[in-house]
């Protein structure tokens, strides 16, 4: 070891391969931290509430019997523990997160603070419609914003997240159909389709039939064609496509589904990559679902809260559901019941009250910092990023559809693995070591060992290079047969890889007395 | 555009390693007839305080439920939200965060939805629950779908005290998916249910009743679920108050199979109706028929305690077309003020607010009920109950709207060209007695 004059060490020991256990588990500024239910307790609070006032119980009997069991904490109690869980988590915040499919791009923060403004965040959704006039034109606002930008004919704002927004949309379709008096039976999906599509045209009762890619990775028209009939209530078809590529003859399918008495669903998880370039109303789209926390950065929160706007066709437009926003003389109301839609013929509702205020104002706030030079820009450089990783990694990673153009996203799959022993969920697991969350893996179904790389347009150049770096050198490791790197990994993370199937097998769902007992033990 | 880092010198260097001459080169697939020569018709982009100012100004056309005597309720309610909750979950790391697809970086978000899950299920009596719904009333749709596959029958019986945004979603769900929700009347003088347990058949998958109810009556449901249970149907409880679980038997305790609750009133605020957070707890018997994500315990490599999303299987990204439901996204944001609130509360803390919250509706009903003319409907209730006004109670509402107080929602404006001299009305912690004084003075003056 290396010392100064005074016996100071001047450079670390070397540790060599294992780390000496410390006491306690913990491994300095990464902390163990027991569950709340071990460190609270119930006499714990972390309030201060007065005394209620004496009154007559008017619960009729039904007072809550012994205790709850919930632990309470104290305040300062309450900020260690919930910020020492925080740092756990890998963010946008502290790091590249390159999830395919999933736009984790710059966050705002002037997005939260305009949220968070009184006259949004502490506003009832039921008072008077003229004590939350700001309210319904912001929300007005918005659906101009959105219809300029994919000219289309009208919106349902009230979905809740991308998927609540499929339902929305295919709802809608099932509802044109039904007051054509037609019964359809089967919608389309293309097999490289988010799980969502499918699931939401189960969920109405359809038939769901898979539409093969073809060699390049996107849906041929003939295919389509092969496909429609009289039984074909309509296609569920991302675009730009979970491959990251723009389906090139969208226009020849969307009338061929027309031409068939078809409508055209288009699921927009990846809008964000033609804003400002292509409008879905151009295309011949009758629905399209837009995730306003990925399009336009309302933060994920660790898995939500989202918001899923659909944008209708005239076509479909009539048969959107309640409750929407319209022009009333001078003021704004919201016509919240199907007989107070007029002419429209509302499929129903999907949700209590008018949709995700607190998403909308975050949108709102990115889109008017943004501009619209600047969405456009936003859109062209999250393709730069995606076409620039893709061109510098073609030489040591495959792609399975050949190396083309690809939009905001690019995907990848094993074929460069192959015989290395390493699977592309080790090669994930090492990038955690290297400090970088992992892209999409094994999505979409249609690559082998699917590796779906979205880097967004936040980040710059530099920090693309060095990820490049990262993952050419993981490739050429692997290559090398220094499989150990990989099937070890994550050494460095607060856990090393974790058990899924004893999780599944015996499922322990909640904290439970005897399970701490058993912990202890 | 300050949210962009690339200089035009760094795009210059990246088209030129792409091997192309310009953007337009990366958009060739887009076919020539649609592509947008030009930006949409929009404003350019704008600094901070530019949109701040444009924001703020819609802002303060919206009266603040905090700034004014405030009593409306019906399935979003005003509670104070401890000043650590939004510090906490704007921490970067829980903020900025996706879904725990990498569970060794996403153990701080996977174990909050532990303690969350834990944490509903000790809240509602129940014995699990998954790890977030997107609020009360898609929760609701969903416990009756799950009600329909656990019993393979395809009729939901709906209480007619059920919130009628939450009956919507119901008979909507249903309408679209081929099964049948049979609402009953809504009747605010109706005592006990028998007469639903009367219409009970064997095509009965589930009866959902909701407690308080909308119009805010409690109601001991044992012999309810006793009789779904003799028939074979299930008993789906909703709460849309979840503070009333501090001073109420729970659902689980009556012998509900599934509970589902609109979770904003812990640690969310209004938001003018979302985002929430829906709760949805069941028994364990039917832990596999439950929609949505769930984060389960289990080791790791080294053999320490670790949290990882669980039973996927049950899931659209892996079972597709069969998948028990298509939510993806949930509310994990907003479940995550839910546990930072009710951690800090704790069963004391809880205990207190519900009983804070009973006492200000005690004490505001005593109060309107001394006005003439005005009777209060609702005998038993947490903190909502229901007022006859003599005329139309949108007039009324409309009229101490203008004295400066929010009285409550109008039952008209829920349930259309129906009991339109009824108001439900709800009094929390958040009011004070000069609140109550400020209600009751105005509401005499609007009646005089």
């Amino acid at each position: 070891m290396s010392m100064n004059r005074e016996g100071r060490p001047t450079a670390p020991a070397a540790t060599g391969g294992g780390k000496p256990p410390t006491f306690t588990g913990n491994r300095a500024l990464q902390i163990e931290e027991p569950l709340l239910f071990e460190t609270g307790s119930l006499e714990k609070t972390g309030v201060d509430l007065p005394e209620p006032a004496k009154h007559e119980s008017r619960l009729g009997g039904l007072e809550r019997q012994g205790g709850t069991g919930l632990a309470g904490l104290t305040e300062p109690q309450t900020m260690r523990h919930y910020v020492r869980l925080s740092q756990k988590n890998y963010a946008i915040d502290t790091g590249f997160y390159p999830l395919g499919s999933c736009t984790m791009k710059h966050n705002p923060r002037l997005n939260e603070v305009m949220a968070r403004l009184p006259g949004f965040g502490d506003v009832h959704p039921l008072q008077p419609e003229r004590t939350v006039q700001g309210a319904l034109a912001l929300m007005d606002m918005l659906s101009h914003w959105l219809l300029e930008l994919t000219g289309m004919a009208g919106v349902a704002l009230s979905p809740k997240a991308g998927a609540h927004g499929e339902l929305c949309g295919m709802a809608a379709i099932k509802a044109a159909h039904d007051a054509k008096g037609e019964k359809r039976s089967t919608v389309l999906v293309p097999e490289s389709a988010h799980g969502t599509n499918p699931a939401t045209a189960a969920l109405l009762g359809y038939k769901v039939t898979s539409i093969p890619a073809r060699d390049n990775g996107t849906v041929s028209v003939d295919a389509m064609r092969a496909a429609l009939s009289g039984e074909v209530a309509g296609i569920m078809l991302t675009n730009p496509n979970t491959c990251g590529l723009f389906e090139p003859d969208i226009v020849e399918i969307a009338e061929a589904v027309h031409d068939a008495g078809a409508y055209f669903y288009c699921d927009g998880a990846n809008f964000n990559a033609i804003v400002g370039r292509a409008r879905p109303g151009d295309l011949g789209v009758d629905c399209m679902h837009i995730n306003l926390h990925k399009t336009f950065s309302t933060p994920h929160g660790g898995g939500g809260p989202g918001s899923g706007p659909v944008v209708f066709s005239e076509a479909i437009l009539p048969y959107a559901p309640v409750p929407f926003v319209k022009r009333n003389g001078e003021g704004l109301s919201l016509v919240e019941h199907e007989g107070d839609a007029g002419d429209a013929k509302p499929f129903g509702r999907q949700s209590a009250f008018h949709g995700q205020m607190g998403m909308f104002v975050r949108t709102m706030a990115y889109m008017l910092s943004h501009g619209s030079d600047g969405m456009r820009q936003a859109s062209e450089d999250a393709v730069l990023n995606a076409n620039y990783l893709r061109a510098r990694l073609r030489d040591v990673m495959t792609q399975p559809f050949g190396d083309q153009i690809c939009m905001h996203e690019v995907l990848f799959d094993d074929t460069f693995l192959t015989d290395s022993g390493v699977t592309t969920l080790d090669f994930a697991k090492a990038l955690i070591d290297e400090g970088f969350h992992p892209m999409t893996v094994y999505f979409p179904l249609v690559a082998h060992g699917a590796m779906l790389v979205e880097p967004t347009e936040s980040e710059t150049k530099e920090a693309l290079d060095q990820f490049i770096a990262v993952l050419r050198d993981l490739a050429k490791a692997a290559k090398a047969g220094d499989a150990e790197r990989f099937t070890g990994a994550p050494r460095y993370a607060p856990r090393a890889r974790l058990d899924e199937t004893r999780a599944a097998r015996e499922p322990r769902l909640r904290w439970t007395p005897e399970t701490q007992a058993e912990a202890a033990e | 555009m300050r949210y962009l880092p690339h200089t035009s010198g760094d795009r210059a260097a990246m088209l030129s390693a792409i091997g192309v001459g310009s953007m337009d080169d990366l958009f060739a697939d887009i076919p020539e007839a649609v592509r947008l020569k030009e930006p949409p018709d929009l404003p350019r982009h704008a600094g901070e305080q530019e949109v701040e100012r444009q924001l703020s100004a819609l802002a303060n056309r919206n009266v603040a439920a905090s700034s004014t005597p405030f009593f409306i309720g019906c399935g979003a309610y005003k509670h104070h939200v401890p000043a650590t909750v939004d510090h906490l979950i704007q921490r970067s790391e829980f903020l900025t965060a996706y879904t725990p697809y990498q569970p060794e970086i996403a153990q701080g978000t996977l174990q909050v939805l532990f303690e969350f899950q834990t944490q509903v299920a000790l809240l509602t009596g129940m014995e699990m629950a998954n790890a977030s719904m997107y609020d009360g009333s898609t929760g609701c749709g969903e416990a009756v779908l799950m009600a329909h596959r656990l019993t393979r029958r395809s009729k939901a019986i709906l209480s007619g005290g059920l919130h009628p945004h939450y009956r919507a979603v119901v008979e909507t769900l249903s309408r679209m998916s081929g099964a049948e929700a049979v609402a009953r009347g809504a009747r605010p003088e109706e005592a006990g249910s028998s007469d639903i347990a009367a219409a009970i058949d064997e095509d009965t998958s589930c009866v959902v009743v909701q407690n308080p109810d909308f119009f805010g009556r409690l109601r001991d449901l044992t012999e309810l679920a006793e009789a779904a249970h003799a028939k074979g149907a299930l008993l789906i409880v909703v709460v849309t108050e979840v503070v009333s679980l501090g001073a109420v038997q729970p659902p689980g305790s009556m012998g509900a199979d599934i509970v589902v609750a609109e979770g904003q009133s812990i640690g969310n605020g209004l938001n003018f109706g979302g985002p929430y957070v829906g709760l949805f707890a069941t028994r364990q018997k039917f832990t596999r028929q439950m929609p949505g994500r769930v984060c389960g315990e289990t080791v790791d490599a080294d053999g320490r305690r670790g949290f990882v999303l669980t039973l996927s299987t049950r899931e659209q990204h892996i079972r597709r077309e069969k998948a028990t439901s298509n939510i993806c996204t949930n509310s994990g944001l907003c479940a995550l003020a839910f546990t930072i609130h009710l951690s800090l509360l704790g069963d004391a803390g809880l205990k207190r607010l519900a009983a804070l919250n009973h006492a200000s509706a005690v004490a505001l009903a005593d109060a309107l009920s001394s006005i003439s003319g005005v009777e209060i409907l609702t005998s038993t209730f947490f903190n909502e109950f229901t007022i006859r006004v003599p005329g139309d109670a949108s007039d009324v509402i409309d009229a101490l709207v203008e004295k400066g107080v929010l009285g409550g929602v109008p039952v008209s404006r829920l349930l259309p060209g129906s009991h339109k001299d009824l108001i439900v009305v709800a009094a929390t912690e958040a009011n004070r007695a000069e609140d109550r004084e400020a209600y009751v003075k105005a509401l005499r003056e609007v009646l005089a």
